[in-house]
């Protein structure tokens, strides 16, 4: 009982924390502490509520258990993560948004194929590409090549729509500039069409980020060699090894902020002087 | 009739590209299983029969299209709907746990997103995680979903939904933030200007301004349903449901029912996706926001 | 100092319209002198814009012939015979000023430390040294339409068309940059076609004013202007500017009927 009177105690002091906080000046450092308060909180409730119903940990284990296999796991996790990150979501994450962003420029030079292709890339965008992942799976084998295989037609449709839509989003004076300066087709494309595609490329970039990462984890699933993020996860649900599980899923969770992040980052330092950076 | 062309000509010139595509390689991917048993029995195939034997396998690594249709064909139209081979029955399943969890996600999330809008301590702490989860490959959480549930006793459709839910939540949060502060200060000062209580501007002003954001989420949100409803019934060997479909297939080299289930899949996707998108047109010219 | 630049011979253009044909110009002709400074005025509709467009080849007469220094508009824009300058300043947000107005010269070849002086000469020219660095969006809008005069002055056309460059911008802004522009053409004796709806700016910027009317897009007169080449604002209080300004607002009532 003293677990729960504890946990709504905390919680009812820290939401009239971060209230008087959100009131109060906005410094960067308050903008970063409510939401880390409120992380916090939202952990102390967990590992309360726990405790206190003596929740039997097959069903939900308490952050510190989780916390605790995490560190003791280490080097199975990172086995893991090179498995299915590095090798499945990150080769097929490169490959399949290369892919897309050439296509694009193809396509570009042809309004017809841009007619065509942009109803089906929207069409297929929307599409449970995932369900592809057994067919992969059974034509490159169980191991990273089938993932990336997965992950490449899982990020080709969202980039291509992205990159076609960001190389026809340069206004009508640039073009007609362009066109008073004789410059030629290629001149155009790297003095006036990337650059203006740019917002609309890492948007692309960003949205197939966790594309790559569901992409790689759920390919295993079906059929994987015994290493991998989606191969531990779906055993160890299988032994009830639920701490572990947790453990696998928040290094999905680093691995996929810490992936969208950096795209973010570059994101910021390439179209700096687009209206949404520019604060 | 030109303007029909126009729209419709270049997408049906790609698909046309594609249905070709797709027979040639599914000629090249089983070309190598029929001469190799043809070599067993001492034969060689002539071209025309290479092709003929190319399509008309029974685990192809890449079935013809005709095949697979053949194959939706007998499964749908074919079978009683109440068959465990009926793919209608299949789609049901899974159709019914992505309804379910889109609704419980949508409603949570606009009322999350009202709740975000309205309360700056609520802005501060919960917007962040919400940007932040859209980062996250949620959809790995899903088998772990569906065997603690299953171990407290709930089974069939509600894990599922649970997953679907999980899916739709997050688009449509952040797409009605978005749009709840879609008007602009001009229109929110006018409205203070006639002293209106903030359940007027919200009914009469932001709530309508948000309706195009909700729709772009709302597609989202269903396609993302459906993956969480597909991807929710590998797990537990489920036997109904296109999911359990795609894994049986996959277990035991059925590619032709693989691919049956995936257009299927793809089928309900775009409808599902459409059906929003016509509610979409209807609403907005309603509200005169498009013509 | 009566050599013929551009010349407009019965040039038509009709668009195909789901309405209808429009006529946006029908039998324009026209000579613009080396040196001269010609504007073009009418209400909206008029052709004014799609006459400027057919100089620059950015819009295919259907009729007549229209010659840019004895070329046609075609091959003068390959020779890049003019500076085009446009309603909005068009600057590339990710590009620094500087690198704005490099960016023609890029296209043309020039080497790097040609590129360089001819930066910093333009920039001079339309008061805004200093400001290389700078990127467009941290500049007011009369600053960016000097930069993208800067950038039309840049490479060596001795033509410069300008498509209502100071319709933007407010009235005491454009006061000070019609000045500046009048300056500039006196120091680079280029010749230039310039779009406006402005009376007052037609007349005071002026060595001819062109007034069009619309439906179809025609010429409706052609005012030679009285003033000394060399002018100052004050100019506009004079009877004879008054007299010119009503000449053309007569031109502009005859051919509209405010339909």
């Amino acid at each position: 009982m003293s677990w729960i009177v504890t946990a709504v105690v905390f919680w009812l002091a820290m939401w009239t924390l971060n209230v008087r906080l959100a009131k109060g000046e906005q410094t960067r450092f308050v903008k970063i502490l409510v939401p880390t308060l409120f992380g916090v909180t939202l952990l102390v409730l967990w590992e309360s509520f726990v405790r206190g119903f003596s929740i039997s940990p097959i069903l939900l284990p308490p952050p510190s258990a989780i916390a605790a296999r995490f560190v003791s796991s280490l080097p199975t996790l990172w086995e893991d993560f090179v498995q299915t990150f590095i090798k499945g979501a990150l080769s097929g994450y490169v490959i399949g948004c290369s892919a897309a962003f050439l296509t694009a420029i193809a396509v570009d030079r042809s309004d017809f194929l841009k007619r065509g292709l942009l109803p089906i890339g929207n069409f297929v965008a929307a599409l449970p590409i995932i369900g592809m992942a057994p067919i992969l799976v059974m034509w490159f084998g169980f191991d990273w090549q089938s993932k990336s295989a997965v992950v490449v037609i899982m990020v080709f449709f969202p980039m291509l729509v992205n990159t076609v839509a960001g190389l026809s989003a340069k206004d009508a004076i640039q073009t007609d500039l362009m066109n008073t300066y004789g410059a030629s087709y290629w001149q155009s494309l790297f003095k006036l069409g990337l650059p203006a595609a740019m917002p609309f490329i890492f948007n692309g970039l960003k949205i197939c980020t966790t594309l790559a990462l569901i992409g790689a984890i759920v390919a295993e699933f079906f059929g994987s060699p015994i290493r991998g993020m989606g191969f531990r996860i779906s055993t160890e649900v299988g032994r009830l090894a639920l701490d572990m599980v947790w453990a696998e899923i928040t290094v999905a969770a680093l691995a996929g902020s810490a992936f969208y992040g950096t795209m973010a980052l570059i994101e910021k330092a390439v179209t700096f002087w687009h209206p949404s950076q520019r604060n | 009739m030109t303007k029909l062309w126009h729209t419709a000509g270049p997408v049906l010139s790609i698909l046309l590209v594609l249905a070709l595509l797709w027979y040639g390689a599914a000629i090249a991917l089983n070309a190598a299983w029929a001469k190799d048993k043809a070599s067993r029995i001492d034969k060689t195939l002539s071209f025309s029969e290479l092709v003929a034997d190319t399509m008309s396998q029974e685990k192809p690594l890449l079935p013809a299209p005709h095949q697979v249709v053949k194959e939706i064909y007998e499964t749908t139209v074919l079978k009683k709907i109440t068959s465990k081979r009926s793919l209608v029955w299949h789609s049901w399943i899974t159709l019914s746990a992505t309804l379910l969890g889109f609704a419980f996600g949508t409603v949570l999330g606009v009322l999350l997103a009202v709740g975000i809008v309205y309360s700056r301590a609520m802005d501060m702490s919960v917007m962040p995680w919400v940007i932040t989860s859209q980062t996250i490959p949620i959809l790995a959480v899903a088998p772990m979903i569906i065997v603690v549930l299953n171990a407290v006793g709930v089974s069939g459709l509600l894990p599922k939904a649970f997953i679907s839910m999980y899916l739709s939540f997050f688009p449509v949060v952040v797409g009605m933030v978005k749009g709840l502060r879609a008007p602009d200060q001009m229109q929110l000062d006018q409205m203070r200007t006639w002293s209106a209580p903030k359940a007027t501007s919200f009914w009469k002003l932001r709530l309508p301004s948000s309706m195009p954001y909700l729709f772009a989420s709302l597609k989202i949100g269903i396609a993302a349903s459906l993956v969480g409803a597909i991807v929710g019934e590998l797990p537990t060997g489920a036997v109904a449901g296109l999911g359990a479909r795609l894994l049986a297939g996959s277990y035991y080299g059925q590619t032709i029912q693989i691919w049956s289930a995936l257009i299927c899949a793809a089928v309900l996707a775009a409808s599902l996706v459409a059906l929003i998108g016509m509610i979409e047109r209807i609403t907005l010219r309603r509200m005169g926001m498009v013509q | 100092m009566n050599e013929t630049v551009i010349s407009a011979k019965n040039l038509s253009l009709t668009f195909q319209t789901n309405d209808g044909p429009v006529h946006a110009l029908k039998d324009i002709n026209l000579d613009i002198n080396k040196g001269d400074f010609v504007s073009f005025i009418g209400p909206s509709g008029c052709g004014k814009t799609t006459f400027l467009r057919c100089m620059a080849d950015l819009e295919a007469p259907t009729g007549g012939s229209i010659t840019v220094n004895g070329m046609s508009a075609a091959e003068a824009r390959m020779k890049r015979a003019y500076g085009y300058v446009f309603q909005a300043a068009g600057l590339y947000p990710w590009r620094t000023i500087g690198g704005n107005i490099r960016l023609p010269l890029e296209i043309m070849g020039y080497d790097k430390a040609e590129q360089a002086k001819r930066v910093a000469n333009v920039l001079e020219l339309v008061e805004l040294a200093g400001f290389e660095k700078k990127f467009p969006w941290q500049l007011s809008g009369g600053m960016q339409q000097r930069a993208s005069i800067a950038r039309a002055l840049a490479f060596d056309a001795d033509i410069l068309l300008m498509d209502e460059p100071f319709g933007a911008l407010d009235e005491i802004v454009r006061d000070h940059l019609n000045e500046q522009l009048l300056k500039l053409w006196a120091r680079t004796e280029k010749t230039i076609g310039f779009v406006t709806h402005s009376i007052p700016e037609a007349v005071f910027l002026s060595t001819r004013i062109v007034v069009m009317s619309p439906r179809p897009g025609r010429i409706a007169d052609v005012i030679e202007s009285t003033l000394p080449r060399d002018r100052t604002l004050d100019i506009r209080e004079s009877q004879e500017f008054i007299d010119i300004a009503h000449r053309v607002r007569e031109g502009l009532r005859a051919g509209h009927a405010y339909d």
